[in-house]
């Protein structure tokens, strides 16, 4: 055992030293890799970690959602509605839910506004999500002065500012008592916005659904379910931005290994002549640039997946950032809990470390199998 | 020193370090159950159906929300033209068949 030891390390010693030899392009080589694997293990610790996250909490979801659609787009929905509802045999409790959006134009920012269910609000008081109090730099104590459908100016106070730990749900938000949504937006107290359902098996989900839709037919019904796979499919890698930064990756491996696969410099094909002419066994070359293929490819993916780790898990994604926020004004600022397992880590090995070790063996068995004579002529 | 005992220790280090990424990623999961909870609580409590993660739009906020219009949202001949609708496929709210056509 100590013997075989002993023969890989100075075949190591062998590789690496060969390696030194052509610094620059091997250096060049290594960094242009661990760029790849960084860019392949943020997206994939990225896009996993939001995802678990995502399920987990959208999991607090209403059962289902109904809406109204007039002319294809999302109406106001009469109450008369919750009352037919009820009377579905399954369905628990309904809620007329009442939200919207108020267009701020201090800051040119859409907020989510929310009317939390009674008793947490009285009339004038509102609690803002960490975004909108960062962005127009208020406070608890504070007042925000807002427009009402009439045109009329009201000043509601500041009553708490959400914790900025839960700002990947309530970054935008800003809940409101029930009256100062009305007064706002000028909705009569026999409209909500939609209705939430409270379904006492969830297996009967589907039916409920459709009777809901023989019964109203102009409404839509959103199940939880449903809100779950929008994030799994946005998130996935068939999703669109990691579609494109994957594709990429993929790109720049095809370009690695075509290049490895397409055959070996002169320069290397002359060492290898050498080497087998001074009694170097076609085993020992294939031993060697396994070597070769291990040392650039095992340090190009340990350091990239843990520079990618630090990216996504330390700064927040701070590459990703740009393309996440668009021309966002109001941008939650989260840190996300690293769901990562082996699993997500032998797969980014397997797609990246195996291509490039099989790519760099295949043409060096082809030069090793060739007599040393003509390779070194 | 060796060249291959330098090139071993950096593997064994780099190695060492993905084992304490696996262990500071379990802690960081402890250590943020409560924080999830909480969050999850608030989901149940406001009744919200999406995350706060593209605020540029009313329509890619709410994005399981969204109607055949989306793309339209801003007048008729407009198309999707905000940078988070080059991110977001449409829901599957969007995409099912609630009944066969033919």
């Amino acid at each position: 055992m100590k013997r075989w030891i002993e023969r890989q390390k100075n075949v190591i010693d062998f590789t690496l030293s060969s390696l030194f030899r052509r610094k620059g392009k091997n250096a060049a080589l290594i960094l242009v890799y661990t760029l790849v694997v960084f860019m392949a293990a943020s997206v994939v610790f990225f896009t996993h970690s939001i995802r678990e996250e995502a399920s987990i909490l959208l999991k607090g979801s209403p059962e289902m959602v109904v809406q109204r659609m007039v002319a294809g787009r999302h109406e106001l929905i009469p109450m008369s509605y919750a009352d037919r509802i009820k009377e579905i045999r399954g369905v628990s409790g309904v809620r007329g839910r009442l939200w919207g959006y108020y267009y701020d134009p201090v800051i040119g920012a859409n907020y989510t506004l929310i009317v939390p269910e009674e008793g947490q609000l009285n009339r004038g008081e509102i609690a803002i999500g960490q975004g909108i109090s960062r962005t127009r730099l208020a406070f608890e104590g504070g007042t925000l002065e807002f427009r009402t459908y009439e045109g009329a100016l009201i000043n509601l106070e500041i009553k708490k500012v959400i914790s900025s730990e839960s700002e990947l749900v309530s970054s935008d938000l800003l809940l409101v008592s029930e009256d100062d949504f009305r007064r706002l937006f000028g909705t009569s107290r026999n409209y909500a916005t939609d209705l939430t359902l409270k379904i006492r098996n969830p297996r009967e989900l589907n039916t409920i659904a459709s009777k809901i839709s023989e019964i109203l037919p102009d409404t839509r019904q959103i199940l939880k379910d449903e809100i779950l796979r929008t994030y799994d499919a946005v998130f996935n890698w068939r999703g669109g931005m990691m579609i494109v930064i994957l594709l990429g990756v993929l790109l720049a491996f095809i370009i690695f290994a075509w290049d490895k696969a397409s055959g070996l410099s002169a320069e290397e094909r002359k060492e290898i002549g050498i080497l087998k002419a001074i009694g170097w066994e076609t085993s020992d070359v294939i031993l060697m640039k396994f070597w070769e293929g291990m040392v650039v490819s095992l340090s190009s993916f340990l350091t990239g997946t843990l520079l990618a780790y630090g990216h996504v898990f330390f700064t927040s994604s701070a590459l990703f950032e740009p393309a996440l926020k668009g021309w966002a004004i109001l941008y939650p600022q989260f840190k996300l809990t690293p769901f990562i397992d082996a699993s997500q880590l032998s797969a980014l090995f397997f797609l990246t470390v195996v291509p490039y070790t099989v790519a760099t063996i295949i043409p060096s068995w082809q030069a090793a199998t060739v007599d040393p004579d003509s390779v070194m002529r | 020193m060796r060249k291959s005992n330098v090139f071993l220790f950096y593997l064994a280090l780099n190695i060492i370090l993905l084992l304490v990424m696996f262990t500071h990623a379990s802690i960081r999961r402890q250590t943020d159950r409560e924080s999830i909870a909480e969050k999850e609580r608030m989901v149940r409590r406001l009744e919200l159906t999406d995350l706060c993660l593209f605020t540029e739009a009313s329509y890619t906020r709410h994005w399981s929300q969204a109607d055949l219009h989306t793309p339209f949202q801003d007048s008729p001949m407009s198309l999707e033209h905000f940078p988070s609708g080059s991110i977001l496929p449409p829901p599957p709210t969007l995409r099912k068949m609630n009944e066969t056509v033919d």
